[in-house]
Order: structure tokens, then sequence, then C-alpha cells
């Protein structure tokens, strides 16, 4: 074991920088809030980073996390679902329990803290280059696709065909709606918004995402589906997707577990031998399958 | 490098070492029902006790319980941030050749984490000889032994008449005795490295479907309470929880020993269990120590203190649960 530095001077210096106290968060003022959901359960935060040294060194790729840490209150590991190459941050919170309902309680101009990047995020630099992408999504898991999916259309040129299927229980329940429609307008994506039951004012797909995701068959060939949900979602979504030629491989997903430290140390998150915090929060389906079910 | 000190010298150095942080060691403390051997800080060498294992290993001193990660205070409409604790000047006396180890194995998770490298750092681990093994322990099982010097900084052996042998291993070491002795710090004696534990490979190259499927699991949860007193006197769990606390307009982040045992560990804000059942947290436990960690470092993450089988309310034995699950490895094959 090598560790001499039996008497170091510098403690209070190390202590001090980021680098070197990595639950130290970064400082963030709130710049908007948006109410998604006819429930008021889900607000979508667009943060800016406050330190200029902080903000430029800032930078993540689609899928992964941060820590959104309110002091007094606590921490909540959220996914990013602002692409990278948007200025400044933005969460989609769900009002679950502690932190997240402290969150909602914010108000534009109120500071908060975020702790991150972390986590492995999607290969979309690598795997992913040269492929067709079919994004599947169920409820508000959407958000590290949206950033996924702001991001593949930035770099448009570098992948094949891109699909989109996502579902809601209602439309009052989609999220980014705004965008929605403008990315049913373009002609480089195919967009396919579904609700589970008929609404009124909804001209829309009717049906749950599995269903659509039959319907719309997306070929296997030189494609990677990156799959985002409920667990009930992604269990019913792979069968028929099987039956038309995919395999494990070409499926990520995106587990989620409760989390402390987000650093892969303080053991809440394990999947069996995995950290979901550190060596994901993205496996290939292939991966998960190996896995105990502790997600 | 070796020298022969006398207790009069020890002491002074335990009270000059006082005068800058903290001396503990093992000592004897009357109890309701008689005695028991707890960590304490010391006046002198006389009171620390060797040939019997304290109650708790001493990990409370690389994870102090809890430990502040950072301070904040209010400041008009956002607060002001300090930083965390700086790590105390501390020097153990009499620490066993398993409780040393389990610093070794926690730094293997803790690798990057400033926290523990700094208490690390600002220990210095005295250690000693086990010359009183008790039923319990199992140390050669899992990679360590009654000889080993692995964790530790220096070893300190009775040899009688008031006199005591002092083994130097390192810089730190050879530091704190530095006035006592000049020189160089010896090489790893002979015999300090105990053999791979004979079961560390099949339970490396066994699927994890069949350990995770063995029906030793559904046997020990019957009886396991989930109280948890394994994982917290366990030298080598090292899990931990996160919280704020408040105080008028200041507060602190802190952690603190958190176990796999409890049902809240993984419970997700929606409800939602991955771990819903004993079954499940007893298996994780054992499965994180035998199979996760290893894979993962290359070693259990168990040093045989005995301290969990000691201690169980119920009997669970984790000697027990490894050559169950040997078992399971063979008849596999």
């Amino acid at each position: 074991m090598e560790i001499s530095c039996a008497h170091d001077p510098g403690q209070d210096k190390i202590l001090s920088s980021p680098a070197s106290n990595p639950y130290l968060p970064v400082r963030c003022r709130v710049e908007d809030i948006v109410v998604e959901s006819e429930d008021g359960n889900l607000k979508t935060f667009r943060l800016s980073i406050q330190d200029q040294e902080a903000r430029s060194r800032w930078n993540h790729v689609p899928g992964q996390f941060a820590m959104l840490s309110l002091l007094g209150a606590g921490e909540v590991p959220i996914g990013i679902a602002s692409s990278p190459l948007e200025e400044g941050l933005m969460f989609t919170v769900n009002r679950a329990g502690v932190v997240t309902t402290a969150l909602h309680r914010l108000s534009p101009g109120d500071e908060l803290g975020v702790r991150g990047p972390l986590g492995n995020g999607f290969p979309v630099d690598t795997e992913m280059v040269g492929k067709n992408v079919v994004i599947i999504a169920g409820g508000f898991a959407f958000t590290t696709l949206r950033a996924t999916l702001l991001y593949l259309l930035e770099y448009r040129e570098r992948y094949g065909e891109i699909i989109v299927i996502y579902g809601a229980r209602t439309p009052g329940m989609l999220l980014y709606r705004k965008e929605l429609e403008e990315w049913a307008g373009r002609d480089d994506l195919s967009l396919h918004v579904t609700i589970d039951r008929e609404g009124p004012g909804w001209d829309g797909l009717v049906g749950f995402v599995p269903t659509i995701a039959g319907q719309v068959a997306p070929s296997p060939d030189n494609s990677v589906a990156l799959i985002c949900g409920p667990p009930i979602m992604i269990k019913f979504t792979m069968p028929p997707l099987e039956e038309i030629g995919w395999r494990d491989e070409q499926v990520y997903l995106s587990l989620e577990n409760r989390m402390k430290c987000g650093l892969g140390v303080c053991g809440h998150c394990n999947c069996g031998p995995v950290y979901v915090c550190k060596d994901g929060p993205v496996f290939k389906r292939s991966e998960v399958q190996r896995l105990p079910v502790e997600y | 490098m070796e020298l022969i000190v006398s207790g009069s010298d020890l002491d002074r150095l335990i009270r000059s070492l006082k005068e800058k942080g903290r001396v503990a060691g093992p000592v004897s403390r009357p109890t309701f029902r008689g005695r028991m051997v707890a960590w304490a800080e010391i006046r002198s060498i006389g009171e620390v006790v060797f040939d019997e294992a304290p109650r708790e290993s001493m990990k409370r001193f690389l994870f102090p319980q809890p430990e502040v990660l950072l301070r904040f205070k209010r400041k008009g409409t956002g607060y002001e941030v300090e930083p965390g604790q700086v790590s105390q000047e501390t020097v153990l006396f009499g620490v066993r050749p398993c409780d040393a180890r389990s610093a070794c194995l926690n730094l293997l998770p803790y690798q990057d984490d400033p926290f523990f490298l700094r208490n690390m750092a600002a220990t210095v681990i005295v250690g000693t000889r086990c010359e009183q093994p008790c039923s319990t322990c199992f140390c050669r099982d899992v990679g360590g032994g009654p000889e080993s010097i692995e964790g530790m900084d220096a070893r300190i052996t009775p040899c009688g008449e008031g006199s005591w042998k002092i083994e130097l291993f390192t810089e730190k070491g050879l530091a704190l005795f530095q006035a006592m002795a000049g020189g160089e710090p010896a090489p790893t004696p002979e015999g300090g490295a105990e053999k791979t534990p004979p079961l560390l490979k099949p339970l490396k190259s066994a699927p994890l479907s069949s350990l995770y499927e063995s029906d030793v699991w559904a046997e020990l949860a019957r009886a396991c309470l989930n109280c948890g007193i394994c994982t917290f006197l366990c030298p080598t769990c090292y899990c931990f929880d996160i919280q704020d606390e408040r105080l008028g307009s200041s507060g602190r982040r802190i952690r603190y020993w958190d176990s796999c045992m409890f049902p809240l560990f993984t419970q997700h804000a929606s409800g939602h269990n991955p771990r819903p059942t004993k079954l499940h947290r007893v298996r994780n436990r054992f499965l994180h120590k035998l199979k996760y960690f290893p894979d993962r470092f290359g070693s259990f993450s168990c040093v045989g203190c005995g301290r969990c089988v000691r201690e169980c309310p119920v009997g669970i034995d984790i000697r027990k649960v490894m050559k169950r699950l040997a078992e399971a490895v063979q008849t596999e094959v």
C-alpha cells in the first residue's frame, strides 16, 4: 500500500478544490421553470452554471445524469435533458420524494447545486455513428432521449434514419410538446407520438408504445435502439422487435436505482456486480440480461 | 528495520503524539455484564489489550461516523458553502492483522475518494501479531493470516519485562518512531503475504447465475432479522448514506455508515424496491463480499475477523455460506 504522506500540510487546500472534493456541487441559477404535465407533477428546470470556470469545464454526453443538490434537503439523481450543445442545463423532475418536492417549490432566480455529469451516457460518438437510430420512450423517461435526439439532429449527417416512438398516458402527459410539434414538421426524422387511450382533442396515434413499435416495425439492419421507459413497457416492447430480427446487442437501456454518491462507492445502486451510477446508467440489453433483476 | 523500546519511551511518545492528534487502541472496559475490549484514546501503552480482539473494528477511524462532506450557511438568497472536515492526525496501536488488512481492501473501492485517502494519510497503523485467534476467526480462508502485515505501518510486539519490539514497514511508521531510531524502513518481512484463499478462484470463475440461484439464500434469509449488526461491525463493509442536517440558518452534508440489510437502502422514491425481500438483501451482502467485489478487485471483501459470526443474533455464519457456495460451484462443474 503506497500512501506515504503521513503529515500532509496542504489538506485545507486540497479539500477546497472541487476536483478533490467530488461532493461539492457547482452553483446554478434557476432561469426558467416549465410545468410539463397536466397533473403538475413534472417540471422542467432550465439552469445556468454561475461560476465561469465550472461552466467552461462542464461537458456531458447525452444519457448521463447529475445530482441536483438542494442544501438542507439533499440530492437526487436526474437525467440531463439538455443536449451538450445547448446553452445551460435542463432537467425534468418528477415530484416523488423529499428532494424533488423541495425542487418543485423553487422559483426562477433561486439557487441550486448540480454535481456531475455522472455515469456513461449513450454511445453517440462511437457505436451509434453511421447507424439508423430508433428512439423508444414512454412517460417521463423521454428526458435523456431528448438530449440524445437534439445531439443527433445537430450532427444529422453522421447518422442514418432516425425514428422516434414516444408515448404517454394522455396528451397532457407528453413532455416537450412544443418541440414535438417542431420535430413532426421535419423530413429527416420520423416521429410517432402516441397516447394510451383516445381522448378529446387528440387526432394522433392511440395505443401503447409496444403496439406502436410493432406497427412502425423499424428495420434492425445497421440500426440501434435506445429504449427508456417503465420496466413493463420495455418488457412488452422487446417481443415485437425481436420478431422482426432485433437482437439484444443492438438495444440500449437506461437503468435507474436509488443512488447516493453517484461515483460507484456508496453501494446503494448496485444491480448485482455493476453500479448503475458508474458502470451505467446506459447498458446494452444483452448486458442487462446477464444481471440479476435488481433494478 | 527493528528496534526494542521501553514502555516509558513509548509512553513519552504517546504523550507527545496526543498534543498533535489522537492516539487510540483497544482497551479493556467494564460493562454491565463484565468487561469488553473497545477502541478508546490511550495515555500509555500499558492500557492496550493485545490478546483479545476489540468488539468493533477500527473502521470508524477511517470512516468517521459521520464524515462531513460540506458545510453550508444561508447568506442572502443563497448559501455559503465550505468544504468538509479535515482529517485528524491519528495513531492506532495494537491493530490486529485482520483489521489492518481491511484498510487495504477498503482502499480498492475508495481509491479516488479524497476523504478516505486523507484519513488514510493521517492515520498511522501500528499493528500487532495475532497471538490469540478467536473461535470465530478465519483470516487464512480469505487471504490474510495472523502474521500478515498488510496495511500496517509498523508492528509492535510485547517482549516482556516492560520492553517492546517495534518493526517499521513504511515511511509513516518510520516517521512516527524517528526520535527513537534512524535508518531506513525494513523491506516487507518474509511470511507476511499469505496464500491465495482456495475458494477465491472457483467463486470468481463461477457464473453469477449459479451462485445467485443457490438455495442457501432462502435458508439464511429465513433466520435473518435484517438487523444490520454484521454490516456495522464488519471492517470491510463500507457502504454509506448521505444526508443533510440543518440547524437554524446553517447545516452540513454528512455521510455515515449505511447497511444493505435495510429495505430503505434500495427503495426508490416511487416505492419500488429492487431488493424487496430479506432474501434479496442477505444474498446481496454475501455476494458482494464473495463474488462482486472479488470479480472487480481481485480479493474477497472480508478479512475473516469473525465479528459478524460472533455477534449475529441468529447465528448466521459466513464460513458456512462460503462452504455452501463452494459446493454449489462444484456441483455445477
